[in-house]
Order: structure tokens, then sequence, then C-alpha cells
């Protein structure tokens, strides 16, 4: 990599399933103000800004160009990466390829969705092929149910392994995370009784949908330095778009863009040992199946493992790998914010800086983003510039 | 900068109603393009796709060319934007040294959607969207105040039109080669005064693709590929109310940043060809006085001078430019492209003899916001 | 049946029409409540002043987009203002457009505004609209808490 660049600034809205007191522009201020305040740097000091959302969850065209009252962007080089689920986690690779290409110091990366102004679900499943599938298709929520009954008659899986995902996540958010969207602690009972959706996904496996903005600043090696005393590197990226059409999902087993993702980032960053070298994961888990399954995807555990190892609980807060500690997605989904949330999430935790949801003495962390049609983004971060 | 060269490039013909699909288009020019820079879909290392949900009728519209591209091979990310932003998010891959090769693809196909809706979609939902704006009247609004500001003549503006379209006459690509007047300009159709039809841009569609590698693969491979020496992008304010339509602040800002990356002191005497982002008349010439090719005010008298003609000192839109062919994401991306036949004096009957230094230019949002500058040398 | 020739027209290849149509319902924010209330209750124009570099932002902002500081200064501008441009649509776009057109649009600088005010222009002839002239907000009878609760700009006549 010619540019060293680290993470300095995280900043966030307090998420809700309904942001009525602020207009688009306003709500991206805020998390901007707060990632720019948590650097103690000003809007001078940003050389180059990158935002994403999904265009249709708020109808507006040109969203670099109409955000920036609220992005900082007037007079400044600004442009749009949007790629679905994934938009937050692409943002967040573009702001690290803005810096690493050298053309930018300081990178201003910024997500944001108000999906109360518009029907999500709808809005959705416009993304299938206008010709051969949008007639009959609606949401993401059908394949990765399917994709679940699947894994749970291979390997044994139960829809209360599930349920453990929901609990820890929802858990997490309530007891850690204040800017969490649902903060309230469910039990695995509460899981298994509420409602299905689509068999085998109940009510609480799967994400809410919430109005929110992150802002995350990249900066150079000497910039990065100068700024924070510990900032969070970014040792390695991946992105992987894999399918093309959503049918082709409900035959996998597992999340093949993932493990691709992973094996760039890890191969870039010195990842071989993710289970051990991991101190710490922010995944995104739109679902809470995906929570059990797509471990393997990371190389976490072995192929069907999932069960086994969320069942051990090492994945809970005081367990060797705590996964999620921010409450993932099925707490907070604010969906162009989502991915890029994660990577932020997981710099707060290499920086020291994650407050109670800090996990004591995390170095380096893993970080993904899901959507599209299955694809997947990976970043490692670390608190040094190399691995040990 | 010479660290990035651009090795491939490749253009559909635009028309209107294009039978292809977007995947098809897509398809077209990454084969093309890879042919002309004698490379295979496997040496291609990522990639950068240009998508907008808007213009392309659905949402996370990079999947309707991922397979097309070959994106689901190699890491990739879309841009949304003009093709020159993603050709910026390829060249900012390269540069990061972690990738070799870079494809970046741009499609649009206009006819399948209704542009003043979609350009509607720019405005403010709580503000000025109910006004009915789009493209053509936000255009229209600024094409008054810049010539109410500066004396700039609809003559002037027209004058624009009828060379652009007279040099489309000497590209293949183009969807609109006329053999037009100042009369025919003016006396054409009144869609939103000052605006007329003939100082518009046409509905096209089409594709655009470009392949940028790092200067080892380069060198290794040609033995004189076309560098891209700068590049800057900058936006204004957002509101047409918050900006004097009149001045191109934002252009200015990202010219001087790609200038001085290139080392470019005098653009007048340093640059060969332009090729910018004329989607209306009037445009190129306020894009002339934002590039520093001319004072403020003074695009006009440029225009009247004969010098941006293809006998001119500095010859722009050889293409017939945005006016000639607009099919909307990968306009950009096509001014690059010709920039690059340009330098490699492959531009055919276009062709500005001797050009070693060329500018390409794109803008996004209403009006001209956002400005994206390329300068490339050979 | 099979696919007609008409249906696969010159090109041999179908076109598949659809249309997108979604509801939103978008949130105005404070600024933007406080303005159009202003509007509705009262017919007059506020606006935010930035404490800076003093812009008044007509829409108001809360935050300055050039300072990129909060805005918590509001201003009253005058309902009159000048024109900087002007344009009379007169092509139709079915589902977008507030009139039949023609209809004319200007860019107003309203008396203590900085930023200009996009809007729709009336009781006035087209041809007789400049550059420059004076222009007088007239609201409508009925208003709802939008955009279009200023019905449009008239010539004001000293
Ligand atoms: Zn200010």
């Amino acid at each position: 990599m010619k540019n060293r660049v680290g993470i300095v600034g995280v900043g966030q809205t307090h998420h809700k399933s309904k942001n009525t007191d602020c207009k688009g522009q306003e709500l991206i201020s805020i998390a901007v103000k707060r990632a720019l305040e948590s650097a103690d740097l000003t809007m001078a000091d940003i050389d180059a800004i990158v935002i994403g959302n999904m265009d249709h969850f708020e109808s507006i065209n040109y969203v670099d160009m109409w955000s920036v009252d609220g992005s900082g962007g007037y007079m400044k080089p600004i442009m749009k990466v949007t790629t679905g689920g994934t938009t937050g986690s692409a943002v967040g690779h573009a702001g690290f390829y803005h810096v690493a290409s050298g053309l930018f110091d300081t990178v201003l990366a910024i997500g944001w969705e108000q999906n109360s102004e518009s029907d999500t679900t709808a809005a959705i499943s416009t993304c299938f092929d206008p010709i051969t599938e949008r007639e009959f298709c609606g949401g993401a929520i059908g394949p990765l149910a399917a994709q679940y009954t699947a894994y749970m008659s291979k390997y044994g899986a139960t829809e209360e392994d599930a349920a453990l995902v929901s609990v820890r996540d929802h858990n997490n958010a309530a007891l850690y995370n204040p800017y969490a969207h649902l903060r309230q602690t469910i039990t695995v009972e509460e899981v298994m009784k509420s409602p299905y959706i689509s068999y085998p996904m109940k009510f609480l496996d799967i994400c809410p949908r919430s109005d929110g903005a992150c802002a995350v600043i990249f900066a150079g090696e000497d910039k990065a330095k100068k700024t924070v005393e510990r900032p969070a590197w970014i040792l390695g990226v991946g992105d992987c778009h894999i399918l093309v059409h959503l049918a082709d999902g409900i035959g996998l087993a597992n999340l093949p863009s993932l493990e691709r993702a992973a094996r760039e980032a890890y191969e870039m960053a010195g990842i071989t040992d993710p289970f051990r070298q991991f101190d710490v994961a922010e995944l995104y888990v739109p679902a809470s199946t995906a929570g059990v399954t797509w471990m393997e995807a990371l190389g976490l555990c072995e192929e069907g493992g999932g069960p086994r190892l969320i069942r051990s609980g090492v994945t809970n807060m005081v367990g060797e790998l705590p996964i999620n500690p921010s409450g993932g997605v099925l707490a907070t989904n604010p969906i162009g914010a989502t991915g890029l949330l994660r990577i932020g999430e997981a710099a707060l935790q290499v920086m020291g800086k994650a407050e109670e949801k800090q996990v004591e003495g995390a170095r380096v962390a893993v970080a993904t983003g899901f959507g599209g049609c299955f694809w997947s983004d990976v970043t490692v971060l670390s608190s040094s510039t190399q691995l040990d | 900068m010479d660290e990035v060269a651009i090795i491939g490039v490749a253009q559909t013909r635009y028309q209107r109603d294009n039978p292809a699909s977007h995947a098809e288009m897509a398809y077209e020019v990454t084969r093309k393009a890879l042919e002309d820079a004698g490379l295979t879909i496997d040496d291609i290392d990522n990639t950068v796709t240009v998508c907008n949900d808007f213009w392309d009728g659905r949402t996370i519209s990079c999947m309707t060319i991922t397979e097309a591209t070959g994106s689901h091979k190699v890491p990739t990310t879309n841009v949304e934007g003009d093709g020159t932003y993603g050709a910026l998010m390829g060249a900012m891959r390269l540069l990061s040294g972690l990738h070799e090769v870079t494809l970046v693809v741009a499609q649009s196909k206009v006819s399948e959607g209704i542009p003043a809706v979609i350009t509607n979609a720019m405005f403010d939902p709580v503000y000025e969207r109910s006004l009915g704006l789009d493209a053509i009247n936000s255009s229209a609004l600024q094409m008054r105040r810049y010539m109410s500001k500066y004396g700039i003549t609809e003559e002037q503006c027209a004058k624009v039109s009828v060379k652009n379209h007279k040099n489309a006459k000497s590209n293949p690509y183009a969807h609109m080669p006329l053999d037009i007047t100042v009369d025919d300009v003016l006396k054409s159709r009144v869609l939103a005064d000052p605006i007329k039809l003939l100082d518009t841009s046409p509905v096209s569609d089409g594709a655009c693709a470009i392949i940028m590698a790092v200067d080892e693969v380069a060198k290794k491979r040609y033995s004189k590929p076309v560098w891209i020496r700068g590049i800057g992008h900058c936006a204004d304010a957002y509101h047409l109310g918050d900006r004097d339509l009149a001045e191109v602040d934002a252009l200015v800002s990202a010219a001087r940043r790609a200038y001085s990356m290139a080392g470019i002191q005098d653009p007048v005497r340093e640059i060969d060809v332009a090729e910018v982002y004329d989607a209306f008349s009037y445009m190129e010439l306020m894009w002339m006085e934002g590039l520093g090719f001319c004072g403020r005010g003074e695009g006009g008298a440029m225009i009247d001078s004969g010098m941006t003609g293809m006998n001119g000192a500095l010859p722009v839109n050889p293409s017939g430019g945005v006016l000639s062919a607009h099919p909307v994401q990968a306009a950009g991306l096509a001014r690059i492209a010709e920039a690059v036949l340009q330098l490699r004096g492959k531009a055919d009957a276009r062709q500005v003899e001797g050009a070693t230094v060329a500018l390409a230019h794109g803008i996004e949002g209403a009006c001209g916001q956002g400005h994206c500058v390329f300068v490339l040398g050979r | 049946m099979a696919v007609s020739s008409e249906e696969l027209g010159n090109t041999g290849t179908l076109k598949y029409p659809s249309r997108i149509r979604l509801p939103y319902t978008w949130h105005a924010g404070k600024a933007g409540s406080r303005f159009y209330q202003e509007i509705k209750d009262h017919c007059k124009i506020w606006g935010t002043k930035c404490p800076r570099c003093g812009w008044v932002y007509v829409p108001p902002r809360e935050t300055c987009p050039r300072c990129f500081l909060d805005i918590d200064e509001w201003v009253e501008v005058g309902d009159a203002g000048t024109l900087l441009t002007y344009t009379i649509t007169r092509y139709s776009v079915p589902g977008i457009q507030p009139h039949e057109p023609p209809y004319a649009l200007g860019i107003i600088k309203l008396d203590g505004a900085g930023s200009g005010l996009v809007h729709l222009l009336g009781e006035i002839e087209p041809e007789d609209i400049r550059v420059g002239m004076r222009v007088q907000a007239v609201f409508r009878e009925v208003r709802e808490g939008n955009y279009l609760d200023i019905k449009y700009f008239k010539p004001l006549r000293s």
C-alpha cells in the first residue's frame, strides 16, 4: 500500500425508526459534526468527501450534490458511491482509497438513510431484474430464510441457535450502545415466540429499518498520528459482488462473496488465523440466522461450526471473540450507513474509544458489509500499523 | 504524475432507443476496450461501474452490469455520478498500489425513462421540487443569468451548437451529426427561454469503457501510453439560489487542482484539445471560463474568435461533445475516451494534429454544481 | 400466441414497459417546519443568518454550508425582492409541473436575504419579464404549509 491509512474520527446519530425532527441534510450534519469533534478537527481539515445511500429510499437523485448543506461539501471534492446494502462499507473503502491513493490526506466518509421516508420493502423490490424477477420477489428475507432451512438440515443447526444470536445482539445494543435504535433486552423464549415472517425466520430474527447517519474520518499516516494518539489503521480491504440474480442466493449454503472478500482482506493484512488474531468483530448480520452461518465464511470456525461457536458463548461480550458489541444490524439499520457503522464501531474498538461497549484490550478487529445480491465487503483494522 | 495510464478505450455508437439491454451495451464496450488494450478479462484485477438508480430505473442498478463487466470476478465498486467520477475512483484504486489494472464502465439508456422526471428528483423534495424544475428549465435560469451578467448573446451560444454538431459529422460514435446554422438554432422550438431545442443535447443510449493500468504494466506493454497527469473535482452550493449561476467557482477549483497536479500554468497554451461536458450550448462557454481558457465573461468572445473550432488554437469537443450524444452517466467517460484517441493520434477525421496534452471534463448535478477535470498527456 | 412483428418494432427486440411508483413522506426538519409555519400562519418569509459569514439563507438552514457552523438566528426577510433570472417553461411533463405550461419561473433575491429563492412568476406576460425587476410574493388564500403557499411573485409597481 502506497500510503498507510488510519481512521481518526467516528460520529453517528442516535438511530431511530423515525427521525422526524431532522431533514436529511441535517441528519447527515449531526454525524459529521460528531466525527469532527471526536478527532478534534474542523471542516477546514477535510480534503474530500465520499457519501452514499440508496436512492429509492428517499428519492433524491445526485445525493452527493444535494447533501452539500449537511456534509460540509461546499467547495470541496465530493463523490457518491452506492452498491445496495454494502453501500456503507463501500463508502468506507472509497474513503480508504481516497487516502491510500495519495490524492487526499484527510477524507470524510458518510453513510446515511432516512428509511422512514419511504416504503423500504417496496423500494428494495425494485432491485430485481425488471423483466424477469421484479413481479414475484419481495425484499431480501426469503432467500435468507431458505438458506437457513438448508443449513439446519445439513449441519443440525436449530432455530434456537439463531435466537441466541438475536439475543446477543439485541442485548449488547440495550446494555452498551446509546446510539442503537432498538434497546430492549430480549430472551431466547421471546424470539422463539415472535411470529414467523418467513419460516424459519421470526420477527425478532430480522433487522429493523432505521433513520440514521454515520461519518468516519480517514487520514494519511502522518496526519493520523498527529490527530489522535491511537488511530485505527486499515490493514486490509476486500469487496466482492458475486451474484446478480437473487434467486441464485437461495441455493447458497453459505456466503461465497464473504469468503472471497475475507481472503482478499486477510491476505493484505496478513491474517492467517482469524479466530485467534481478531479481538472483536462487527459483522453485518441482517438476520440472526446469518449470524450462525456466515462465521465460517470468515474462517472463524470450520464448515458447519457456527452453532457450536454460538452455543459456547465465545462471541458474547465476555467471550474470547465478542461479535457485535454495538448490537449490530439487528438493532440498528439505517441502510446506507449500516456498513459504515460496522467499520466505525470496529475502529472505535481498536482505538479504545468504544466506551461501555469496549472490548478490553482490543487491538485487531474485522468489519463486514453485506447487501446487493449476496455481496460482501470485509475490512481489517488494527491499533498497530502491522500485525505482530 | 505519470503513475496511471489509460491503455484501452471503447464506446458504443450513441443512439436513441438502442435495442441492446444495459448489460449488452456494457458487455460490448468491455469486450472492445479489452481488445483495444490487447488484454483479456483475466488481466483485469478490479472494476468500477458507474450506475445510477434513477436513470437505470432500478434499485442497486450496478447489479445490472455486474456480470457484463466481469465485476463478479474481481474486487469492485460502483460510483453514482458522471463517468469522470468513476474514472477518478478507478485511478485512486491504482494509485493505492493495491491493484494494477482497472476497468471502468459507464452506461445509460436515457430513452428508457423520462429525463425531466428523473432530473426533477435532483431538486429538494421539501422545497424547489414542486416547481417542476428539471435539467432544462433550471439550465435556462442559468443561461439567462449568464447572458444578463456578462452580455453573452443567444447567437454566441448557438455557435457552440453549430460547431459541435458539425464536428460530430467526423465522429462515427456520435448520435447527432448535423449541418445547421446559427439561424436554425435561434429559430428552433423554444423549450424554456432562452433555451431552444438546438441548444440542448439529445436523448442518447450508449456505453463507454476505459482500462487503466499502473506504470509498470503500462510501460511494459505499450510504447506510448496516455498518462493521467492531473485530476480535480469540486462541488458548489446545492440550492440554485445559493449560487451566482453565472459563476463557475467549483470548476475553477477543480481545474486548479488538476492543473497543479499536471504542472500546467498556462492552460490555453499548454492544452491542445479539450472535451467538455456541453449538456447545453451555453455550458461550453461557461466551462471555457472555469477552465481558465479565457477570462470571466469572455466565453462569448472566445467562440466568436473561432479559437475553439477544429482549426483554432484550442479545438473544443472535436467529437461533437455532449450536444451530439448524451448518454448521461457515460457522457463524461466518453470525454476521456475521446481525449485518449486524440493523444494516440487515432481520432481519424476528428484528429487534432499533434495533440500531446488533452483535457476531459464531466459535470454532476444541476447547472454544473459539481465538476471533475482530467488532464491527460502523452 | 406468437410475438407480433409490431411488438418487435424495427429493432427486432421487445420493449418492456414498467414504472416505479413509491410513496414518500419527507421530513422538513426544524428550520423547514418553522419556514412553512410562518408562511402559512402569517404570510411572512423568514430565513436564518450565519453568525460568522452573515449570509441569510432562504429557505432557512440549520447549518451554514459555507462555514459549517450551527445557525440559530432567525431573521424575517422582505416579501419583495429583485429578479435575478427567469425562464418560461413551454413543454409539458405530466406529474411534476405545478401548472400547465407555459409558466414562468425565476430566482428572486428577497430584500434582506443572501440566497435567491426559486419560485413562480405571475400576473405578468412572459415578454414583459425583465432581469432586475422588482417583484413581490402573492400568498395563497388557503395555505397548507408547503412551497406553493407562495402562489407566485408578481411585478411590484413603484
Ligand atoms: Zn457562514
